[in-house]
């Protein structure tokens, strides 16, 4: 498990290149990318706030239980804060798995939890002032259908 | 003595990061109403326990969770990662 959580932005290709020298039983690799999305082209720029303490160890146990659930290969998850501009990468996820269902599956997981359950909040900040990003109910339902 | 940490818009209610409280609470609730009961910003920041999530030692936990032998509570909305 590669587990990240920092300010610099990375290079998504070099990434995913590296991820992807895996062993002879891996067949499938599954990667996300979040961007900073200006759906209005009124976004300055996006501030991300986490707590330092708790970020690494919220983002490995759900890294953990993916694996468990679906005997990946590996998993990678990087998240940056601070401060990002329209069109920078927030975050990517990437699963590696002998077939690609599992891997498919396992990156739906993560970014179901990364979102709500990661402890990160998003603030934008447009030239009309700064307002933070309010939790949406239907990313707490997507969690459900992870319950057993 | 308890570490308390704010994040988001709760810190910016609340004014700071983090401070030291002295409390009399056996639970996240009771240390809530503590706080709630010292000034103006602390109830308008607790104002809706529903729009709030707390981490008991770093771990996500409830308002019911027990403070004996805890060393940091932190109070924030609901988190927006991803």
């Amino acid at each position: 498990m590669r587990i990240r959580v920092q300010n610099a932005a990375f290079d998504i290709g070099a990434e995913l290149a590296e991820f992807s020298n895996v062993r002879p039983e891996i067949g499938a690799i599954v990667s996300f990318t979040g961007m900073v999305r200006d759906s209005e082209g009124r976004l300055d720029h996006m501030e991300i706030e986490h707590y330092p303490a708790m970020t690494e160890r919220a983002i490995t146990a759900i890294a953990e239980e993916a694996n468990t659930r679906w005997s990946l290969g590996d998993v990678l998850v990087i998240h940056r804060f601070g401060r990002l501009q329209p069109g920078e990468a927030i975050m990517m996820v990437a699963t590696a798995a002998p077939h690609r269902a599992n891997a498919f599956a396992a990156a739906e997981f993560l970014m179901d939890y990364l979102k709500s359950r990661a402890p990160f909040w998003k603030k934008e900040v447009t030239r009309d002032g700064a307002a933070w990003v309010a939790a949406r109910d239907v990313d707490e339902a997507a969690l459900s259908r992870w319950r057993d | 003595m308890l570490d308390v940490l704010y994040f988001a818009w709760v810190r910016e209610r609340i004014g700071m990061p983090k401070e030291r409280v002295e409390t009399q609470a056996t639970d996240v609730a009771g240390l809530i109403e503590e706080l709630k009961a010292r000034e103006a910003r602390y109830a308008l920041a607790f104002s809706d326990l529903s729009a709030l999530r707390v981490a008991v030692d770093q771990d996500l936990a409830d308002f019911d969770a027990p403070l004996a032998g805890v060393r940091e509570v932190a109070f924030f909305p609901p988190m927006t990662g991803g």
